[in-house]
């Protein structure tokens, strides 16, 4: 019911219909909270590596030390600077759940256009798959795949694009489903306009606002299920720095050395809910009127 | 490609001749076709897991012997799992033998799978329904609060907690609680379940707390927003506007007329979050060293037990399948107006 308000909207919306999205999503508090909070991680992530003084798998010390100032934040269960892997290991999980998202977004969103475009059979087979799919748990179709094939990073980035895309599907099928019944589809096709003319044309600018919405929760469940998947030993193997990885390794010093494990647990958390906040603005924005109103 | 072009004729033919198979599908009756379809999807996830485990990969036996794989061994292994036959065979008779309730033995204890299943599933479904009780009245009560101080600063709050919550990743939730609870600040309940897995977990019921605290934690955002979003279409209703014009206290039409009539998503929100607790229990397992199912997956993975690895996880999809045709006849129960659509 939304989704075809939002649809309303952004037909009589001029060309700029993103950025008077955008630019109301900023006015949010939670957006702005939103931005700083993941852009700090992804800063960190990114440049982390740059402001690294050393080798993420050097030996300084004896295990599980507390911080001092030679290594800031301690020492880790091998004896490594936990604050030289904490800034190499942010790097794997950003580009894996950034690549999965936007795969899994990519597909999902071929498909619901398709089925929501063509009814009948083609629809249900194409959503039947969908919800085959979804009868895994995501992180169970994750672990299966990877038992068998091993933790190969790109496995993991299609397994996990794989369990997004019956979701972005079934919302991409919907809004395709709304948007077919228009009168100017009608008149697209009277023309004989060609079938992926209409749907590229005629029915994706439709779809970019809500699917902007659903591609940064996306984004925020693909950082929870990599990180995860390294957390519970099925991700980037060992010697490497990751945050998922490093919270397992670490867990037995928990009480030791509890810096080991929260630095990378407060990263995960402040990206997964840095990015989920601003989803949460932008989809604010989308549904606009009421909010407002409300406000 | 293919399926783009085949996809769109379909639909030509469709406008052509609207009515097309409508007469047909009026026989069987909704919920009929609904468990039919169920049984079907089963059908297809078992076809997925089987490709997934064992064809995939092409040799499942080198991957499980790894290292210690000798030319006599494999071949001894490749017969046990019967991986030198066509894939269909294998295909058959694995399903044969799960639906005749044949779960193969352990590869790594030789102990059946269904012995070490069982046990381990019935303390997993305590765990989910711990949570889940606690989880359903809580969410309705803040839902409530929510959409009834709309956009207070009550509701605000509960938003953004609730969204935060929604954002962390489980074993973020989980390694939080054993830090507040059972590490670092406060030493009340144990971090790690400790009891062996033949015993009933309601017999250790410290070990549950902290799994099923983190379950709530995960899964009541999501209902709370639920709760709220619907409560709030009943209440901008015209029935409750009826109500109040006649007088009837707000809390009243909040409890009686509104809340009412906005819980049919709700139960199909919590039949959503109980095929989630499925998967979401793996992780929360694993952090507290729970013995139930999602730990028995993680296990078995590690160890590459490929019959338990497939009965485990057609479990788990089975779960989420059987709980979501629950909630579908559920639904359409409590919606009679729904009963006509069979979409």
């Amino acid at each position: 019911m939304t989704s075809a308000q939002a649809n309303a909207q952004s037909e009589q919306r001029p060309r700029s219909a993103w950025s008077v999205t955008w630019r109301t999503a900023l006015r949010q508090p939670r957006t702005r909270v939103g931005l700083v909070l993941s852009g700090f991680v992804i800063a960190l992530a990114l440049f982390g590596p740059l402001l690294s003084r050393s080798d993420p798998n050097e030996f300084v010390g004896a295990p599980f030390i507390g911080p001092s100032g030679e290594a800031l934040l301690g020492t880790d269960f091998l004896g490594q600077d936990v604050l030289q892997r904490v800034l190499h290991g942010g790097r794997t999980l950003l580009w894996m759940s950034l690549t999965a998202t936007i795969l899994g977004v990519l597909i999902g969103l071929a498909i619901g256009m398709i089925a929501g475009y063509s009814r009948r059979r083609v629809d249900g087979s194409l959503m039947w798959l969908m919800d085959v799919i979804l009868a895994f748990p995501q992180i169970v179709l994750a672990v299966v795949f990877v038992s068998m094939l091993g933790p190969l990073p790109w496995l993991i980035v299609l397994v996990v694009a794989l369990t997004h895309i019956p979701r972005v599907a079934r919302l991409t099928r919907s809004l395709t489903a709304d948007c077919v019944r228009q009168e100017y589809i009608e008149a697209a096709e009277a023309i004989a306009t060609p079938k992926s003319r209409i749907l590229i044309r005629e029915v994706l600018p439709n779809l970019t606002t809500p699917l902007a919405v659903e591609a940064t929760i996306r984004l925020a469940w693909s950082v929870a299920i990599i990180a995860a998947l390294s957390f519970v030993g099925f991700g980037v193997q060992p010697p490497f720095p990751d945050w998922g990885l490093m919270i397992n390794e670490n867990r037995i010093g928990l009480v030791v050395q509890p810096w080991s494990v929260l630095a990378p647990v407060f990263l995960v958390a402040i990206l997964a809910v840095g990015v989920s906040l601003v989803g949460d603005g932008i989809a604010r924005a989308v549904s606009g009127v009421d909010e407002r109103v409300g406000q | 490609m293919t399926s783009a072009e085949s996809g769109l004729s379909e639909r030509t033919n469709s406008i052509s001749n609207p009515v097309e198979g409508s007469p047909r599908r009026r026989v069987v009756p909704w919920w009929v076709r609904r468990i039919g379809g169920g049984f079907l999807t089963l059908f297809a996830v078992s076809i997925l897991i089987f490709l997934a485990t064992q064809v995939l990969p092409g040799d499942a036996a080198k991957s499980i012997l790894g290292r210690d794989a000798t030319p006599e061994k494999l071949e001894a292994l490749r017969a046990q799992l019967g991986l030198n036959r066509p894939a269909l065979e294998q295909y058959l008779d694995w399903a044969r033998n799960f639906v005749t309730g044949d779960f193969g033995l352990s590869l790594v204890n030789n102990r059946s799978v269904e012995e070490l299943l069982v046990p381990r599933a019935m303390n997993t479904i305590a765990l989910a329904l711990c949570a889940i009780v606690i989880a359903l009245p809580l969410s309705i009560l803040l839902g409530s609060i929510s959409a009834a101080r709309r956009d207070g600063p009550l509701d605000q709050g509960i938003s953004v907690t609730s969204l935060t919550f929604n954002a962390l990743p489980e074993f973020v939730i989980g390694l939080g609680l054993v830090v507040l609870f059972a590490t670092s600040v406060m030493k009340i309940f144990p971090a790690v379940s400790i009891f062996p897995p033949e015993e009933s977990a309601f017999s250790n019921p410290a070990a549950l707390v902290l799994p099923a605290f983190a379950l709530v934690l995960a899964i009541s955002p999501y209902l709370i927003r639920l709760v709220r979003a619907s409560l709030i279409d009943a209440l901008d209703s015209e029935y409750v506007l009826t109500a109040r014009l006649r007088g009837i206290p707000e809390r009243r039409i909040l409890v009686n007329h509104a809340l009412r009539n906005s819980m049919v998503p709700v139960v199909h929100g919590t039949a959503l979050m109980l095929a989630y607790l499925a998967g979401g229990i793996v992780v929360i397992e694993y952090v507290f060293r729970f013995p139930g199912l999602g730990g028995l997956l993680l296990e078995a993975v590690s160890a590459r037990d490929l019959p338990l690895i497939q009965a485990t996880a057609l479990f788990l999809a089975a779960v989420y399948v059987v709980v979501n045709l629950i909630a579908d006849l559920l639904v359409v129960r409590l919606t009679p107006r729904l009963r006509g659509v069979g979409a």
